[in-house]
């Protein structure tokens, strides 16, 4: 049990279907600020509907979804932006503005939600670029990034902001090793220089191995284990002990 | 009837989508850049088309015009019809039409697209308003731009017509244009002229609902794009005829 001051983000009992589809029956977890949480599970059961549940993209049918101490299930819009500041979101193909260039993508919400001036803005995208290794391509276009690279030009505009909390759909699926161990490298720098917690759904058990301090495994919409990597290890769900073990 | 149940469905869907439009168009933060963008993007991309569409519809009209007005001796007065058609009704019409196609599918295509590479979501998860982010702006230049390139299909229409009547003719410049503005009010040109902002706001209202509500990934971006221009030009032929009623009522002199 984390105490609640420290909890970054929290599920109580929280139940999500498509039309007749239950994806998520009865989830209910927790994890602390500068925690790395890895949700396994096989395609298609419900680990990127989570994601969304917490950015409050999509709403459960019921239960409650608590982030950094604020309940955003009926939430409203304005109070949902002031929420969402805190959260940082890598999606699964990066979904960067195709039209705009790599350095407008980032711009867009430091000029929106900070009193940043243009020079400051210029320092921290800089910055985050040269992180991220991208650093000589802010006046590229989506259309011209490879894949590795719009993985990680998502993971800057994901961090630009300084989130406290933030979600990876998926940060190095159709990568090479070396480039998804760099994914890797950075999302543990994140967790450890600026204590930032992360959620993030993997099929990579080698970078959850890496990364997590906790590991979910979700199958046919129900969290069947919850915890450390060697907890998990040993749990008594077949699929959850095989996803860890392959 | 299922289909009419699903028809009054959707125009209650509609509707409350392109309320929601009026709405958020009053309510700061104004999204000035992304307006500027949108009208560059309506207004000057579209200006071509619509000058050679009605340059080339000028044209033609004057030479059918010509065949028929000839055989009642009646030729002195193709510029007057030329004129008054395009500037009453032709121009506005067409120009709606053609931005339905050219700027409708666009707008479709391109929101259904972001809204399949969750592009709409990334905004969203940025505590930006995608709604007046991205769909607002798009209606709104819609709005402004259609009564200013409907003034240039008018005057491209006239300049077709001219062209070909001088070339049949050989009619003075002067003299055409004096029988052209004869017959035209500012009644026949401003409420006609205004009346395609009404043409804009069915375009972009009805185009960004087909693309920002898709969920059908992939498939949805075609179909976004073939639904706006389908029902946005429909829907500007019936408005039209409701709105030509109205015109009528308000400027009882135009009623011929």
């Amino acid at each position: 049990m984390i105490a609640n001051q420290s909890i970054a983000v929290e599920f109580k009992s929280v139940m999500k279907s498509f039309g007749t589809k239950r994806v998520l029956n009865d989830v209910s977890f927790q994890i602390g600020q500068g925690q790395a949480l890895c949700l396994l599970g096989r395609s298609g059961t419900g680990k990127s509907v989570t994601l969304k549940l917490i950015m409050a993209l999509m709403r459960p049918d019921s239960g409650e979804v608590w982030v950094d101490q604020s309940n955003v299930v009926g939430m409203g819009e304005h109070q949902l932006s002031l929420v969402r500041k805190k959260l940082g979101y890598l999606f699964q193909d990066a979904a960067l503005f195709d039209s705009l260039t790599l350095y407008e993508n980032l711009a867009l919400p430091l000029g929106r939600l900070t009193k940043k001036s243009k020079d400051e803005i210029d320092d921290v995208i800089r910055r985050v670029l040269t992180d991220v290794g991208l650093g000589a391509d802010g006046a590229k276009y989506p259309s011209a990034l490879s894949g590795g690279m719009k993985k990680r030009a998502g993971l800057a505009r994901a961090l630009v902001l300084e989130p406290k909390i933030l979600l990876a759909d998926e940060p190095s699926s159709g990568l090479d090793r070396i480039t998804a161990a760099e994914i890797d490298e950075l999302l543990m720098r994140c967790k450890t220089e600026r204590g930032t917690a992360l959620i993030i759904v993997t099929h990579d058990v080698h970078g959850a191995r890496k990364v997590a301090d906790q590991v979910g495994v979700l199958d046919k919409g129900n969290l069947v284990a919850f915890g450390s990597v060697e907890e998990v290890s040993q749990s008594d769900n077949d699929v959850a002990r095989r996803l860890i073990t392959e | 009837m299922r289909w009419l149940s699903r028809l009054f469905e959707f125009v209650g869907k509609v509707g409350l989508f392109s309320l929601r439009v009026l709405i958020d168009w009053l309510k700061p933060p104004f999204e000035f850049a992304q307006l500027s963008r949108q009208l560059a993007e309506v207004g000057n991309r579209s200006l071509a088309l619509v000058v050679v569409s009605g340059f080339a519809l000028g044209a033609v009209m004057t030479l059918h015009t010509r065949s028929t007005l000839v055989t009642f001796g009646a030729t002195a007065m193709i510029p007057a019809v030329q004129a008054v058609s395009f500037f009453v009704e032709i121009g506005p019409l067409v120009a709606g039409l053609l931005l339905a196609g050219r700027v409708g599918s666009g707008i479709g295509a391109v929101l259904a697209n972001m809204r399949a590479s969750e592009q709409i979501d990334a905004i969203e998860s940025l505590s930006i308003d995608s709604f007046k982010f991205l769909v607002v702006p798009r209606v709104l230049a819609c709005v402004i731009a259609l009564p200013f390139l409907t003034l240039f299909m008018d005057f491209a229409g006239l300049l077709g017509g001219f062209l070909s009547e001088v070339l049949s003719s050989h009619i003075a410049p002067a003299l055409y244009l004096n029988r052209a503005f004869d017959y035209l009010q500012w009644s026949n040109f401003i409420a006609p002229t205004l009346k395609t902002a009404v043409f804009g706001f069915i375009i972009g209202s009805v185009s960004s609902y087909f693309g920002y509500t898709t969920d059908k990934g992939a498939q949805g971006v075609g179909e976004a794009a073939t639904n706006s221009v389908v029902v946005s030009s429909l829907l500007i032929i019936l408005a039209d005829v409701l709105l030509i009623k109205c015109i009528f009522f308000l400027f009882p002199d135009t009623a011929i």
